[in-house]
């Protein structure tokens, strides 16, 4: 994939992510050539895994043109003064050196085939995708600016649950984010999100499930409690199946499991469907 | 599950106390011996005890106390209301006991109440799933506060779950999908809604019922993002730590109130609400009452603006243009 201009001045001379050349694919266990897999968009060229994606790098592989990010201004505070091995601050700081991005969502305005669309990417290198208040401001601001310039949204989802550090605060993001929703839907816009691995906790049982389609990518893990503590309370091992995307996708759960490589083209088939309404408040530019 | 709980073991002091103040005065009325002095010392050591054992809690402390078996629950503030219609089921699939809702009178206004209801025994607790509550449970709330919004009737709830049930069933019928929209019912909502945190809040399981225009806590009450024993299993991998967890959490009603996240605190009388639950239940309703009196003033426009607003400012994140805290001002 080719680097735009945002992404260069973004990213800087070196985000370290070069240094090793090659990776290993967790399920098949081929040794892939880190370039490879980036062409390929970090999906195992053997076995069709699915890599978790830094945000950066979705936004790039969705987006033609220019990205003007929303929100990238606001930082977290630290409202609990917390402190276990670490202060949170000291804990956000190493996320940041070691993920490249500043919080765990990036969002922003731009162009998918012509439709201007916002658009949200969690990323769970950073703190797991956990939602505190910044991710919660950032989604506000991302589908109030959408609601105001009556365009699509789309926020993919990847998330280990509400952020512990930041305690209450955190889990009032998933009201504040909801009544962002529900404004936005109700003013006749169109709200798609896609799941990828893992979504769970506050980020599916607010902004996740309450779209007007739900996408998921193949295998992405899926669901309210954690595999491990529903496994604890019930004192036995799940099936390997169970709350993966097709397994919610037999329950009637979400509408599409999606491969990465048709993303763009069955995300932009739904903006035309939305944009061909009676009415309709999206159009292509 | 009520093995351990430290509110209960320091009760068990101050009980043998109490059976020896009984003693003495069943004593005093069938024998001749005047033990008047003695039983004043002893109610005047009952007295020093209380509060040494209560007059202070720790979080941890009102976590066992937002957990103890003879604390009111929501059946207890649902029998004083003047009247009470329960209402069944999803509609889909089946009623969850874990959710108490129905028609109701309070100080003479229909309402809608709705609660989670936790079970005081183990056989109440397995018919209730200790409070635990499935989608269809959360679809039964989201039915009925849609039908109160049409209805123009307001929505009061009753918070007390440790989280929501986390089994396979609750997976398998979309447990997200159901908070998420919970969530977005209570958002939409055109009329009143009032909540109160009675024993535990805990995590997205209880945000379902809760939000609000005006939000009441029980002074021992707790609420938080996890429980206790959640947060320290997601962060440091062992739930044993629930103790240290819950003293990071903030999640303590004078905490919350400081945060601008609950609106009013009722306070307990020493030793807990379940010491008088007569008059802390009549005290929670009588706010309630008055809370929804104000809000019912209000248009359905302008109340979902203020909802809206209010949600919106809850946060205390930085920003470089702002350069503040966007801590709200209390």
């Amino acid at each position: 994939m080719p680097m735009p201009d945002w992404l260069r001045s973004r990213r800087g001379k070196d985000d370290g992510r070069d240094a090793a050349l090659w990776t290993k694919c967790p399920v098949c266990g081929e040794v892939l050539y880190r370039r490879d897999l980036a062409a390929n968009y970090d999906v195992c060229t053997k076995c069709g895994h699915h890599f978790r994606m830094n945000a950066y790098d979705r936004i790039n592989m969705l987006i033609d043109g220019d990205f003007t990010e929303i929100g990238n201004e606001i930082f977290p505070g630290d409202p609990l003064g917390w402190v276990d091995k670490k202060t949170y601050p000291v804990k956000l700081a190493g996320d940041r050196e070691k993920s490249g991005i500043s919080e765990g969502i990036v969002c922003g305005i731009g162009s998918i085939d012509g439709f201007e669309i916002a658009l949200g990417v969690m990323d769970f290198h950073f703190r797991g995708g956990t939602m505190g208040t910044v991710v919660g401001e950032r989604v506000t601001l991302l589908l109030e600016e959408a609601r105001r310039r009556h365009l699509p949204c789309i926020i993919f989802t990847a998330s280990g649950g509400a952020r512990m550090e930041e305690g209450m605060f955190a889990l009032m993001q998933m009201a504040k984010t909801t009544a962002a929703v529900a404004r936005f839907k109700d003013d006749g816009n169109f709200f798609v999100t896609v799941l990828t691995d893992p979504t769970t906790g506050g980020v599916s049982a607010s902004f996740a499930f309450e779209s007007d389609v739900i996408l998921a990518e193949p295998k992405a893990m899926i669901g309210f409690a954690g595999r491990r503590v529903i496994e604890q309370t019930i004192r036995q091992k799940l099936p390997d199946q169970f709350q993966t995307a097709e397994f919610l996708l037999e329950k009637g759960h979400i509408d599409m499991v999606v491969d990465r490589h048709d993303l763009k083209t069955t995300l932009v088939r739904l903006l035309q469907y939305a944009a061909g309404g009676i009415g309709a408040k999206h159009e292509r530019r | 599950m009520n093995g351990g709980n430290v509110i209960i073991e320091r009760e068990r002091g101050l009980l043998e106390v109490e059976k020896r103040i009984a003693d003495l005065r069943s004593a005093n009325v069938n024998q001749p011996v005047d033990f008047s002095a003695e039983i004043a010392a002893l109610e005047q050591k009952y007295e020093t005890l209380q509060r040494e054992l209560f007059g202070s809690l720790t979080p941890w402390e009102k976590v066992n106390m937002a957990r103890h078996p003879s604390r009111p629950t929501t059946l207890d503030f649902i029998a004083q209301l003047d009247r009470f219609d329960e209402l069944h089921g999803d509609r889909e699939f089946r009623d969850d006991p874990a959710i108490v809702a129905g028609f109701a009178l309070l100080h003479g206004r229909s309402v809608m109440a709705i609660g989670q209801q936790r079970g005081r025994d183990t056989k109440e607790n397995l018919r209730r799933n200790f409070g635990m509550v499935t989608p269809e449970g959360y679809r039964k709330v989201q039915r009925l506060a849609h039908t109160a919004s049409r209805l123009g009737l307001p929505i009061v709830t009753f918070i007390d779950t440790k989280g929501a049930d986390p089994g396979i069933s609750s997976e398998e019928h979309a447990q997200s999908e159901a908070i998420a929209m919970c969530l977005y019912e209570f958002t939409e909502a055109r009329v009143p809604i009032v909540a109160s945190i009675i024993g535990e809040g805990g995590s997205g399981g209880a945000l379902a019922l809760g939000i609000a225009d005006h939000v009441i806590m029980l002074e021992h009450s707790v609420y938080s993002v996890a429980s206790p024993e959640g947060c320290a299993a997601i962060l440091w991998g062992d739930a044993s730590k629930a103790e240290e967890a819950a003293a990071r959490l903030k999640l303590t009603s004078a905490d919350l109130l400081r945060f601008g996240i609950i609106d009013e605190i009722v306070d307990e009388p020493l030793g807990g609400a379940h010491r008088d639950p007569t008059t802390i239940v009549a005290t929670v309703l009588g706010a309630v009452s008055s809370a929804v009196d104000r809000l019912a003033r209000m248009t359905p426009q302008d109340l979902k603006e203020a909802r809206y607003r209010k949600y919106r400012r809850i946060g205390a994140w930085e920003s470089e243009r702002q350069g503040d805290i966007g801590l709200p001002a209390r």
